[in-house]
């Protein structure tokens, strides 16, 4: 059952993942990270994590790329691409670096870093809590500073946004 | 095996009922909204077509169907055609987790009315709400248009405003339920409705609900005055009836979202506080218990949603637009700390009680 789901929709992600920097147009690029964000949705959906899949959606495909969109119309980017120039050497650097990535995450992968211990949530124990308050029991007990340290991070860009939007409060 | 195929056939008998219900009711919302707006105007509305314009959908319909289908130069033709199916099928998507009746039993089979209970039933539908606008979004911005564009535009930040208060008005709904689930939250309704109890978060639910439909008062992305039609300008055919079906039936989900958190789902009214005062009137209260009783859920459901749509078309006839720097102050300035306001004052009287 999960298999007959994962693939079709690992490979969604991929295909919709590597448009992004394939597509010329940039609301086509936007879009199609749009469907990546999506179908990671769905992985999650496929990972008995249903709250991170919503919560993906929401902010991500809802409110983010909406904005990204919202930006792009506005700047109308098709008389950028034409003066877009290439340097010599950007083919060249990029390739290095892309290499140089695939090593680091090939090492990762092959060491087996990413499959850790199993810890105490499984996937009966989870259905039995439910989802968002085994979350939120985790979020606002163990990991209440962390929370609170990323909540004010936010706040901080908030202000910062609008000290540079406004030209006098 | 055999288990499998019924409660797959179960599913599919399920949407499909669903699916035709709603779509009838897409096609006479529509003359419903005619037929008031001309009442509460002092004119008779469309009444040509059948008895009392019964059979004007479908007049409409055909024609709609029979008419060009203009594409317009330098349009990006394939979001040009994705706009619309997106945007419906968005709409469409948001009836999955909507309870509509109790569980009935066929067969000796227990068959719960609702097509699927999802454990983040609310947050699915702000989820598949939220994908919504890229169909508005997309269709501005494919039809090459300063005017579509603009509209595009003004949805975008319009929704974007008005999703966040319209999340937060309903946590006060999910603090008193402790669930997601939309079946839960209908549960937790059976003593009393939680508009009672919760008749602030109401009234901010049904503004930014307002909104998010692009209604009257908030229609600023389609205000024909200044941008002709909006986002839909340049769509024809089927196309520009695909856009006004996906509308309709968003107001419908609104209103059987409204419906569901608020005024009790399928449950009808005999609430604790209402069985109290029938109980003080001699005979007659007895009666109306008993036939309140006879009426079936689904019933309940459907006309309270019809009341709830018939509301949206009232508020329409009353109230005129609102001017867009004053539609983006009211939903940040105002909406935004109201719910965050009903939130706290939530959470203290439910510890406190």
């Amino acid at each position: 059952m999960t298999a007959f789901f994962f693939f079709p929709i690992a490979i969604v992600v991929l295909i919709s993942a590597s448009l992004v920097i394939f597509f010329r147009n940039p609301v086509h690029s936007a879009l199609s990270l749009l469907l990546t964000f999506f179908s990671l949705a769905g992985l999650y959906i496929l990972l008995n994590a249903q709250f991170v899949a919503a919560i993906q959606v929401i902010v991500y495909a809802g409110a983010i790329m909406v904005l990204f969109l919202f930006v792009i119309m506005l700047l109308n980017l098709d008389k950028v691409k034409k003066e877009r120039e290439r340097h010599p050497l950007q083919k060249a650097f990029g390739i290095l670096i892309a290499s140089l990535l695939l090593v680091v995450l090939g090492s990762v992968i092959a060491s087996g870093i990413l499959y850790g211990t199993k810890g105490i949530y499984t996937v009966e124990k989870v259905a039995a809590i439910g989802n968002t308050k085994a979350i939120a029991g985790l979020l606002f007990t163990d990991w209440i500073l962390p929370f609170e340290i990323t909540s004010i991070l936010l706040l901080a860009a908030i202000v910062g946004a609008i000290v540079l939007s406004k030209k006098e409060l | 095996m055999s288990e499998l195929i019924i409660a797959l056939s179960i599913i599919m008998v399920k949407v499909t009922v669903v699916f035709s219900v709603l779509m009838l009711m897409v096609a006479y919302v529509p003359l419903m909204e005619r037929k008031v707006l001309g009442h509460m105007q002092v004119r008779h509305g469309p009444r040509r077509v059948g008895w009392h314009g019964l059979l004007q959908p479908i007049a409409d319909g055909l024609k709609l169907f029979f008419k060009e289908e203009i594409i317009v130069d330098h349009a990006n033709k394939g979001l040009y055609h994705l706009a619309p199916v997106l945007y419906m099928t968005c709409a469409l998507a948001l009836y999955a987790v909507i309870p509509f009746g109790n569980e009935i039993n066929i067969l000796g089979r227990v068959i719960p009315l609702h097509i699927a209970d999802v454990n983040i039933g609310i947050l699915y539908i702000f989820a598949i709400s939220s994908l919504g606008i890229y169909g508005v979004v997309l269709a501005g911005w494919s039809s090459n248009n300063k005017y579509s564009l603009l509209g595009a535009i003004r949805a975008s930040a319009q929704m974007i405003s008005y999703e966040l208060p319209l999340g937060l008005s309903i946590i006060g709904v999910v603090m008193l339920a402790g669930s997601l689930s939309m079946v839960e939250i209908v549960n937790a309704q059976e003593n009393v409705w939680f508009i009672l109890l919760q008749p602030f978060g109401f009234l901010l639910y049904l503004i930014c609900a307002f909104a998010e439909c692009s209604r009257t008062p908030f229609d600023l992305v389609e205000c024909e005055n200044e941008l002709v039609a909006g986002y839909q300008t340049e769509y024809s055919s089927m196309k520009f009836a695909l856009f006004y079906m996906a509308e309709y039936t968003h107001i419908i989900a609104v209103s059987a979202i409204a419906v569901t958190l608020f005024l009790g789902g399928w449950r009808d009214p005999l609430m604790s506080p209402v069985v109290w005062v029938l109980e003080r009137i001699p005979v007659l209260g007895s009666l109306t218990i008993q036939l309140i009783g006879l009426v079936p859920p689904v019933v309940w459901f459907l006309m309270k949603v019809i009341s709830f749509v018939f509301f949206f078309i009232w508020v329409r006839a009353t109230f005129p637009r609102f001017r867009y720097d004053q539609l983006m102050g009211f939903g940040w300035k105002v909406l935004l700390p109201l719910t965050l306001v009903n939130i706290v004052i939530t959470a203290f009287i439910m510890i406190i009680v």
